[in-house]
C-alpha cells in the first residue's frame, strides 16, 4: 500500500466530512436554538440540488446555479417555520417527526412533479475539473479539494458569526433559554426564521456542492440525514464545534473502514468472501463507533449544556 | 399515492359496445415514486404504449405504485389478486420485490410476467410454470460483459458491486464467463453515492478495465466521479447503467463506454423501428430497456389472447410459452424455465443529434440461455 493512496483515503475522508459538516451544523442549530427535530432537512439538500442543476441547465453557469441553491433553500427553509415548524415548538418530539416526515413526502413528490422522475444532469464547473498531482505520485481530483475548501470557509464564517456578531449571541442565548431572551425582548419568532433559513441554505449549498459530483435525483438527501443525525449526536446536540468535530470523525472513519477493512480481512480469508464480510463491517463501523462515544460520554463530545 | 390508471382510459373507454370477447385484467404493480421511479414508468409507458396500439377494447390494465417497498408490494398483490380478481400480474422492477410477491402469486394459479427481475432463485429448481420472465435472467448482461472482456482481451479487471443479492448475482455472472485475472473484486454499500474509496483503490490496483454493477443513482454518481479522478481505465457495465433513462444525468463521461444488452434503439428489425418511432411520438423522449420490456410484455400478453381465453389456463399458458408475437428484440423465444433465450449485445455510447444513446457494436452470445435452466424441472 502506497503513501500515496494513504494520502488520497485521507483526503477523501476529510472532504466527506466536510460535507456532513454541512448538514450537520444546520441541523444541530435548529434542534439547539427551537428544540425541533427536523427530518426534512434532507430535503432542503435536494431542493439545493434541483435549484443548482435547473439554474445551471438553463444559464449555463455553475455559479448561478450555487447561487441559486442558497436562496431557493433559505426561502424554502423560511416558508417551511413560518407556516409549519413554528406550531410545533411546544408539541413533543413525536409530533416534530411526524409532520417534518410529512414534509419529506410532500417535497419529494412535489419536486417529481416539478422535475420528473429522471435524474437531472449538474456538471462540475470549468475551472473545477481534472485533477492535480499529489506528493508520493497520486492524483487528486480538483473539485473535492474545492470542497473541502468551501467546508472550512463555511465553518470558519459560522464560527465568527456565532462567537462574535450580535445575531451569535442571540442564537447561543437562545440555545440556553428560549423565554428568557424573549422576555429580554428579542424578537423571538423572526430569530426562529433566521435560524432555520441559515441552516436550510447550508443543507442546499451541501446539495449543490455534492450534486455535481454524484446524481442529483428525488429521495438523495435522506441517506445524507441518517449520517448528519449520527454527527451531531457523536458531537453533542446544538453544538457547532461538535458537529465540525464528528462530521470529520465520520468522514474518516467511514473512508478509512471501507479501504482498510476488507483488506484487513484478506489476511485470515478468501478474497471474495473478504470483500463481502469487509463491506458489512465497514457499514456498521460508524454506527459502532457512535455507540461507543455515547457510552463514554452519552451527551456528545461537546455537550452544549455540560 | 396510490394511482389506479386503467389503460382502458388510454385505449378509448368505449364499454357501450360490449365486445363479445371475454375481458381480461391486468394489474401492474411497479415502481413509480421514490428514487428508483423512473424504471417503473418507463415499463408502465411502454406496456401502455402496446395496448393502446393494440386497439383491443377487452384489456384493462390496473397499475398501481409499489414505492420499492417488498411489504407494500405483497399487500397489492393480495389486493389484486383476491378482490380484483386479476387473470395476470406484471411490472415490478427489483429483484428483492419479486420475491417477495412471484412465489405467493403463481402458488394460486395467477399468471406472473416479469418485466425486470430475474433473480436466480425463481430460475433454477423453484422455476413455476405460472411464471414467466419477459427480460433476462439476472446474471445475462454481466455474463455477456465477462465474455466481451476476454474478447477484448483484458487481463486485469476490476470488479464492483453493492453487497446486496442482485450485486453478488452481477459479478458471479461476470465470473462464469471471464477469463482473465482480476485486479480487485470490492462490494459497496447499497445506496452508496460516494465512490472516491474505491476510485483510489482503482488507481492503485494497476487494473487494465473496470467491470461495475450500481444501478440507478449509484452508477450515475460512480461514472461522474470516475471521468473525474483522472483515471484512463476504460470502464464496461451492463446496459442499466449506461440506458437512456440514465445517460443524461451521466452527461458526456459515458461516451464510448461499452455496455451489454438484450435490446438497441439502433437494432435493425420493422417491429423496433416503429415501435422507437411510436415511443418518441406518444412519449417526446426515446425509450430505455425498461420501456422496451413492458412493450414486449404487453405484446406476448396480447399475442396469447388471440390464441385462448385467460381462463383456459393450460391453453393460455401454452399461448405464452410459444411466444409468437413480433419481439422488438427480432427473435425471441422460451427456454425450460420460461426464462428468454436470446441474443445479447455489446453496445458503445455514442452521441446522436446531441443525445446521449447506444449503438451496436458486437454481439456477445447468441441464443444465450441462463445458467440454471438446467436445474429447472419443467
Amino acid at each position: 500500500m502506497s503513501s500515496a493512496l494513504l494520502i488520497e483515503q485521507a483526503l477523501n475522508g476529510l472532504q466527506f466530512g466536510v460535507m456532513l459538516f454541512l448538514m450537520a451544523a444546520g441541523l444541530t442549530l435548529i434542534f439547539g436554538v427551537m428544540g425541533v427535530i427536523n427530518l426534512a432537512h434532507g430535503s432542503l439538500y435536494m431542493v439545493g440540488a434541483f435549484a443548482c442543476a435547473a439554474v445551471a441547465a438553463y444559464t449555463g453557469s455553475f455559479w448561478l446555479g450555487l447561487v441559486a441553491s442558497l436562496i431557493a433553500a433559505a426561502a424554502a427553509g423560511a416558508i417551511v417555520e413560518v407556516t409549519v415548524i413554528r406550531r410545533l415548538y411546544n408539541r413533543d418530539h413525536l409530533d416534530q417527526v411526524l409532520a417534518t416526515f410529512a414534509l419529506i413526502l410532500i417535497f419529494s413528490e412535489g419536486t417529481r412533479w416539478v422535475f420528473g422522475s429522471f435524474p437531472l444532469y449538474l456538471d462540475i464547473p470549468k475551472v473545477l475539473q481534472g485533477a492535480i498531482s499529489l506528493p508520493g505520485g497520486g492524483q487528486y481530483q480538483l473539485y473535492r479539494l474545492a470542497i473541502i475548501g468551501a467546508g472550512l470557509i463555511v465553518a470558519i464564517g459560522l464560527y465568527l458569526l456565532i462567537a462574535k456578531t450580535r445575531l451569535g449571541m442571540r442564537i447561543r442565548a437562545g440555545e440556553s433559554d428560549r423565554e428568557m431572551i424573549g422576555a429580554l425582548g428579542v424578537d423571538i419568532a423572526s430569530l426562529n426564521t433566521i435560524v432555520f433559513a441559515l441552516g436550510a441554505a447550508l443543507a442546499g449549498l451541501a446539495g449543490a456542492l455534492v450534486g455535481a459530483l454524484q446524481s442529483v435525483q428525488v429521495g438523495m438527501g435522506e441517506p445524507v440525514l441518517i449520517l448528519a443525525f449520527v454527527v451531531i449526536v457523536i458531537g453533542g446536540i446544538g453544538s457547532i464545534k461538535g458537529a465540525l468535530a464528528g462530521a470529520i470523525l465520520v468522514g474518516v472513519v467511514d473512508t478509512m473502514g471501507r479501504f482498510l477493512l476488507p483488506q484487513l480481512f484478506t489476511l485470515f480469508m478468501q478474497p471474495s468472501q473478504a470483500a463481502t464480510a469487509g463491506a458489512a463491517i465497514a457499514s456498521m463501523l460508524i454506527y459502532i463507533v457512535m455507540a461507543f462515544i455515547l457510552a463514554v460520554r452519552p451527551k456528545g463530545l461537546f455537550a452544549v449544556n455540560a | 399515492m396510490k394511482r389506479i390508471a386503467a389503460a382502458a382510459l388510454m385505449a378509448g373507454l368505449t364499454f357501450a359496445g360490449q365486445a363479445m370477447a371475454e375481458p381480461v385484467k391486468i394489474g401492474m404493480i411497479t415502481t413509480l415514486s421514490g428514487g428508483g421511479a423512473g424504471l417503473g414508468i418507463d415499463i408502465r409507458d411502454g406496456f401502455l404504449l402496446a395496448i393502446k396500439e393494440s386497439g383491443n377494447k377487452d384489456i384493462k390494465v390496473i397499475v398501481e405504485d409499489d414505492a420499492q417497498k417488498p411489504e407494500l408490494a405483497v399487500q397489492i398483490a393480495d389486493k389484486m389478486v383476491q378482490s380484483e380478481k386479476v387473470d395476470i400480474l406484471t411490472g415490478i422492477v427489483w429483484s428483492n420485490l419479486a420475491m417477495a410477491v412471484v412465489p405467493g402469486v403463481v402458488g394460486q394459479g395467477t399468471f406472473y410476467l416479469s418485466t425486470n427481475a430475474g433473480p436466480s432463485a425463481l430460475a433454477g429448481a423453484n422455476c413455476n410454470p405460472n411464471y414467466f420472465n419477459v427480460a433476462y435472467q439476472n446474471d445475462n448482461l454481466h455474463e455477456a460483459m465477462g465474455n466481451y472482456a476476454n474478447t477484448a482481451n483484458y487481463k486485469k479487471t476490476f470488479i464492483l458491486a453493492p453487497n446486496y443479492p442482485a450485486g453478488t448475482d452481477a459479478l458471479t455472472g461476470f465470473k462464469r464467463f471471464y477469463k482473465g485475472a482480476l485486479a480487485g473484486e470490492l462490494y459497496t454499500k447499497v445506496g452508496q453515492t460516494d465512490y472516491a474509496t474505491e476510485i483510489a483503490q482503482i488507481r492503485a490496483s494497476g487494473a487494465d478495465s473496470v467491470y461495475f454493477f450500481l444501478p440507478g443513482g449509484m452508477g450515475i454518481a460512480f461514472m461522474k466521479q470516475y471521468s473525474q479522478s483522472g483515471i484512463s481505465t476504460p470502464v464496461m457495465g451492463p446496459g442499466f447503467s449506461f440506458d437512456q433513462d440514465v445517460l443524461g444525468a451521466i452527461g458526456d463521461a459515458a461516451i464510448g463506454v461499452k455496455n451489454s444488452s438484450h435490446w438497441s434503439k439502433d437494432l435493425d428489425n420493422a417491429a423496433n423501428k416503429k415501435y422507437v418511432a411510436a415511443f418518441k411520438a406518444e412519449y417526446k423522449r426515446l425509450p430505455s430497456l425498461y420501456a422496451t420490456q413492458g412493450y414486449d410484455t404487453a405484446n406476448l400478453i396480447l399475442s396469447a389472447v388471440a390464441k385462448a381465453s385467460v381462463k383456459d389456463k393450460d391453453a393460455f399458458r401454452a399461448a405464452l410459452k410459444e411466444a409468437k408475437f413480433d419481439s422488438v428484440r427480432g427473435k425471441f423465444k422460451f427456454g425450460n424455465n420460461n426464462h428468454p433465450i436470446q441474443d445479447i449485445y455489446v453496445r458503445e455510447v455514442i452521441k446522436e443529434d446531441g443525445v446521449l444513446t447506444n449503438k451496436i457494436v458486437a454481439t456477445s452470445f447468441t441464443d444465450h440461455q441462463d445458467a440454471y435452466a438446467a436445474s429447472c424441472k419443467m
